[in-house]
């Protein structure tokens, strides 16, 4: 039988789409592998997104119909990309200087775990004998100036990912700004969590039973 | 006169040492120079030092240099790539040593070694892993640690035009990590897909300029990494 856990709430798409409502016009947004580049397909029409990826293009578009692929062209994710008018390329000195540098608006990234202080562990499970891989990821969480997560709210063993504090090795540490889950938004705010929105017929009862940290209403 | 053509991808690697640091261009397969790091093993050189972002797909490429246990240690920001094969294999063995860096900073490590600036502060990393046992200082009340320099006996990277003076473009995000790599190490040498005149770059599109290349070797047509590995290539 389904577990009734997996049919509530937002799906993939939905909360994809409710991260880009909070993509404001005009801003250069870098999005992590995964859902986050998702949240691209939503952005209302009438704002202006340039989009980094980290291995050195501004301006990345869709990816394009199999037959005008270009093999150097692809983005951080290694995905076959477009590059729109107005994009240009640079090399990696450049590119992280760009995110170190705080002249990213908005990182959208998945997350293993997010503590209620906003550090973030992403990377690695720290299990021994796995293949340690970081990428941008560490540099992306400590220089764009807001870190959004977008991830599922408890782990495929239904266990929570918001925490009172990451078990995992941390990503960064207090950088993320805001949460997107399955279930809910979630800011993190001095105090720890604080509940922005919930997903349609989901209680906050519920979206709390399912924390590992106080959510401040 | 200043001439940084050569002729075979067997002399544009000549010189290469035993327990040589190497830096090698390359996102993934984007820029990777394959044909270069193809005459590398042909060459022969063992007990190598590595830099790249990642550590080779299939059996072709840095995966075959790996294969044929001429690294000894490899620097990159993110070993665990989906076509990644032969490394992970290497590393459970203990037969490769592994030196895992965030890609920002070693990008910047890169660039400040080609730049004469031994040593930087960073925030990225601090409070993780990757930054325990580093110098921390605060700079206006946040801290960042410090990270070092890297410069490399050779570089081998991939452009897609230059001049006899080594003058380079790259192509779109096949550049990466070449033009901080070609600064960084003593020897650099770019395989290019064409050679033009001087004159014919115009000189404020220079990406790479040619103080930074030593040997410049054509060819023509390059094979991209991710053909091979449809092919199933296994080098040599």
């Amino acid at each position: 039988m389904k577990n009734q856990d997996e049919t509530i709430g937002w799906s993939r798409t939905e909360m994809a789409w409710r991260a880009a409502q909070d993509i404001p016009d005009s801003t250069y947004v870098n999005l992590g592998v995964g859902m986050p580049v998702m949240v691209a397909q939503y952005i209302p029409k009438d704002r202006e997104v340039i989009y980094h990826t980290e291995n050195g293009l501004l301006g990345m578009g869709p990816v394009p119909p199999k037959e005008s692929i270009d093999l150097e062209l692809i983005n951080a994710g290694n995905e076959p990309v477009t590059a729109l008018p107005g994009s240009c390329y640079f090399h990696q000195g450049d590119s992280f200087a760009m995110i170190r540098g705080g002249h990213i608006d908005i990182c959208v990234l998945g997350a293993m775990q997010v503590a209620e202080n906003g550090d973030l562990a992403n990377w690695s499970t720290g299990v021994p004998g796995t293949v340690p891989s970081v990428g941008g990821a560490m540099d992306l969480v400590a220089g764009v100036k807001r870190i959004f997560v977008i991830t599922q709210h408890c782990t495929k063993f239904k266990e929570p990912k918001l925490l009172q504090e990451c078990s995992y090795p941390l990503t960064g540490k207090k950088v993320v700004s805001r949460v997107y889950t399955d279930l809910a938004v979630i800011d993190v705010i001095d105090k720890g969590f604080k509940l922005v929105e919930l997903a349609p017929g989901i209680t906050f009862d519920y979206v709390q039973s399912k924390t590992g940290a106080t959510i401040h209403q | 006169m200043i001439d940084k053509r050569v002729a075979s991808l067997e002399a544009a690697v000549s010189g290469i040492v035993d327990g040589a640091t190497i830096m090698i261009g390359g996102f993934a397969a984007a820029g990777s120079p394959v044909e270069l790091i193809h005459a590398l093993i042909d060459q022969g050189s063992t007990n190598l030092i590595i830099v790249n972002n990642n550590t080779g797909s299939g059996h072709i490429g840095m995966a075959a240099l790996i294969e044929n246990d001429r690294v000894k240690k490899i620097i990159t920001s993110y070993p665990r790539t989906a076509n990644s094969v032969v490394f992970p294999e290497y590393y459970k063995d203990g037969k490769i040593e592994l030196e895992i860096v965030p890609q920002g900073t070693l990008a910047e490590r890169i660039r400040a070694g080609g730049a004469g600036i031994p040593a930087f502060y960073t925030p990225t990393a601090v409070g993780t892993p990757l930054g325990e046992g580093k110098e921390v200082r605060s700079f206006d009340g946040k801290e960042y640690i410090l990270e070092y320099g890297i410069t490399a006996d050779f570089a081998l990277i991939k452009c897609k035009t230059s001049d006899r003076y080594g003058n380079l473009l790259f192509d779109k995000t096949g550049r990466n990590f070449g033009p901080i790599m070609a600064m960084a190490a003593k020897t650099t040498c770019a395989q290019t897909s064409e050679m033009v005149e001087l004159g014919e770059i115009d000189p404020e599109h220079v990406v790479t300029p040619g103080i930074f290349v030593n040997r410049v070797v054509t060819v023509p047509k390059p094979v991209h990494e991710s053909v091979y590995i449809e092919q199933g290539r296994v080098y040599p």
